[in-house]
C-alpha cells in the first residue's frame, strides 16, 4: 500500500527467508570476514577474465542462497539482479545460469535494496512465493569499466573510495522464518552539482538525506524508530556530510545509530581512503553482517538506505554532474 | 563567481559549499615532498645508468640517453607487472607519473587490463588508451617549438 509520497508499505510482511554473501581477498581481510559465506584467495577466481569472475561471483552468492533456503532452482520465480558493468552482463549470465524469469535493474551501487524493494512488493501482494534477488561488484572488473586499469599508478585522492570485490544475494518468501520487509521508500534522482568521480560520498550525500526524510515524513515516524539506520557506501566524507546536511534540515539523528556500510566492511588499516563502495558493498553488508547482528537480537528494527551514483564512464568526460539516488528498506525482526 | 557555478541553483551552491567543509584535502605539500624524493631517486638511477653505458659501451652522453630509457622503462613494466608500480604510485604520485617510467606504466597497464579481451580488441586497441594523448600532445607541442624556432632563426637573423 502507498502512503505518503513515495513508500510502500507490505502488511503481508514478506520474509527474507535467506541470504548468501561471497567476497574477495581484500574482504577477507576485512572486518566481518566471519560474516561471508563464502571468500575468494584469488581475485580471479580461477576465471581467464575479471567480467568472468565477477558472473561467478553472483553464481555463487546465488547457489548458497537457494542452498541455504532449502529451494530448488525450479522454485524460484523471479530474479532481480544488477551490477556496474556495461549493460549489466554478470547478472544477466548469472540469471542464465539459474534459470528462472529475471528482471534485470541498474541503479548503481543502490540495487541491492532497489532489488529487496521491488522484490518485497510483488511478494507482499501475491506475485510470487520465492523471489531471488541481488547484487554485486568486482574491484577490478568495476574499476576497469570506470576508472583506470588497476595497475596504473596514479595517485588517488582521500576522497575516493574501494570498491568491494563481492556479491550479496537474498531471498525473499512470501511465507518463512526470518527478518521481514516491512516498508520501501524510492528515492529521487537528486544532482547537487558535483562532479568529481573521486568524491562520491559528497556527491551522494544529499540523496540518502532526501530518501531517509521521505521515508520519516510518509511514515509519520522519527529516526530513534529505527535501532541503526545504515547507508550504502557514503564513505567517511558522505557520511559526515550527511550529518551535516540532516542537521541544517532539521533532522536530528542520534549519530551512534546512524552508520554505512562502507565504513563497516573494511579495517582501519586496510588502504581504501575514505571507505568501500559498489553495489556489493550494501548487498554483502546488510545480507551478512548485519542481518546476522538482528539475528543475535542486536537489533529489531532497521532502515537500509542504499546509495548510488548514476554516472558513467562517458557522462563523466562529457564533464556531465553526477546524478544520485538512493532507496531505503525497513527490515525487522523479534519485534513485536 | 566563476563560469561554472552560474549555472548551479542556491540550493546546490549552498550545499556545495557545506560539502567542501568535510572534504579531505589533498596533503599537497607531503605529497610535493614524497614526490621530489621518489622521482629525484628515479632520475638518479636514470643518471648512473647512463654514466654506466657511457663508461662501459660505446655510448657518448647524447647517444646513452636510448639505452638508459629502455631500461628504465623495462624496469617499470616488470615492476608493474608484479603490481608494485601502482603501490608507488599512490604514495608517490607524480613523481612516478612524471618520469619516463610513469609513460611506461600507462602503457603496459592499459596492456596488462585488456588482455582478456584478446591481442588486437584488447592489447592492441587499448595500449595507447593512456599515453596516446601524451605521445599527440607532445609531437604536436615539439612541432609548434620547432616551428617558432625555425622562424625566429630565418628571420630574426641570428
Amino acid at each position: 500500500m502507498l502512503e505518503g509520497q513515495s513508500t510502500w508499505i507490505f502488511e503481508n510482511k514478506p520474509v527474507i527467508i535467506s541470504t548468501a554473501t561471497v567476497g574477495g581477498p581484500f574482504e577477507a581481510n576485512g572486518n566481518i570476514s566471519d560474516d561471508f559465506d563464502i571468500l575468494h584467495e584469488d581475485l580471479w577466481l580461477e576465471q581467464e577474465s575479471y567480467e568472468k569472475a565477477h558472473k561467478v561471483l553472483f553464481e555463487e552468492a546465488f547457489t548458497k542462497a537457494i542452498e541455504k533456503a532449502n529451494l530448488t532452482k525450479e522454485q524460484i520465480q523471479f530474479i532481480l539482479a544488477g551490477d556496474l558493468i556495461n549493460q549489466i552482463t554478470p547478472s544477466s549470465f548469472a540469471a542464465r545460469t539459474v534459470g528462472s524469469p529475471y528482471l534485470g535493474l541498474f541503479g548503481a551501487c543502490s540495487t541491492s535494496m532497489e532489488g529487496l524493494a521491488i522484490g518485497a512488493y510483488i511478494t507482499n501482494y501475491g506475485g510470487a512465493d520465492y523471489i531471488l534477488t541481488g547484487a554485486a561488484s568486482h574491484n577490478a572488473a568495476v574499476e576497469k569499466q570506470f576508472r583506470y586499469p588497476t595497475e596504473y599508478g596514479g595517485q588517488k585522492p582521500p576522497t575516493a573510495q574501494w570498491t568491494v570485490t563481492g556479491a550479496g544475494a537474498a531471498i525473499i518468501g512470501k511465507i518463512g522464518n526470518g527478518p521481514q520487509v516491512t516498508s520501501a521508500t524510492i528515492g529521487r534522482v537528486v544532482d547537487m552539482g558535483l562532479s568529481d568521480p573521486f568524491n562520491m560520498g559528497g556527491a551522494m550525500a544529499p540523496a540518502a538525506v532526501d530518501t531517509i526524510m521521505a521515508h520519516l515524513r510518509d511514515r509519520h515516524i522519527n529516526p530513534s524508530y529505527y535501532d541503526l539506520i545504515v547507508t550504502g557506501d557514503l564513505g567517511q566524507i558522505g557520511h559526515e556530510v550527511s550529518i551535516d546536511l540532516m542537521k541544517e534540515k532539521g533532522l536530528n539523528i542520534n549519530e551512534t545509530n546512524y552508520q554505512d556500510c562502507g565504513l563497516m566492511i573494511y579495517r582501519k588499516d586496510q588502504p581504501v581512503l575514505a571507505g568501500a563502495s559498489g553495489a556489493g558493498c550494501s548487498a554483502t553488508v546488510v545480507y551478512g553482517h548485519l542481518l546476522n547482528r538482528m539475528k543475535q537480537g542486536e537489533f529489531k528494527k532497521i532502515l537500509v538506505v542504499a546509495t548510488g551514483a548514476l554516472l558513467s564512464p562517458l557522462s563523466f568526460q562529457q564533464k556531465e554532474s553526477i546524478p544520485c539516488i538512493a532507496h531505503a528498506v525497513s527490515i525487522e525482526y523479534g519485534g513485536e | 563567481m566563476t563560469k561554472k557555478n552560474k549555472k548551479l541553483t542556491t540550493e546546490q551552491q549552498k550545499y556545495q559549499k557545506l560539502q567542501k567543509k568535510r572534504e579531505t584535502k589533498r596533503p599537497v605539500i607531503t605529497n610535493c615532498i614524497k614526490a621530489f624524493l621518489v622521482g629525484g631517486f628515479i632520475c638518479t638511477i636514470g643518471q648512473a645508468l647512463q654514466l654506466f653505458y657511457i663508461y662501459n659501451f660505446n655510448f657518448t652522453q647524447k647517444t646513452a640517453g636510448n639505452p638508459t630509457t629502455a631500461t628504465v622503462i623495462f624496469f617499470a613494466m616488470l615492476l608493474t607487472g608484479f603490481g608494485v608500480y601502482d603501490r608507488l604510485g599512490q604514495y608517490a604520485g607524480a613523481g612516478s607519473a612524471v618520469p619516463v617510467t610513469g609513460f611506461g606504466n600507462a602503457v603496459i597497464s592499459a596492456c596488462i587490463e585488456h588482455r582478456s579481451e584478446g591481442f588486437v580488441y584488447g592489447v592492441g586497441s587499448n595500449m595507447f588508451k593512456l599515453a596516446g594523448s601524451v605521445v599527440l600532445f607532445g609531437t604536436f607541442s615539439a612541432f609548434v617549438v620547432a616551428l617558432i624556432r625555425t622562424l625566429v632563426m630565418k628571420w630574426g637573423g641570428f
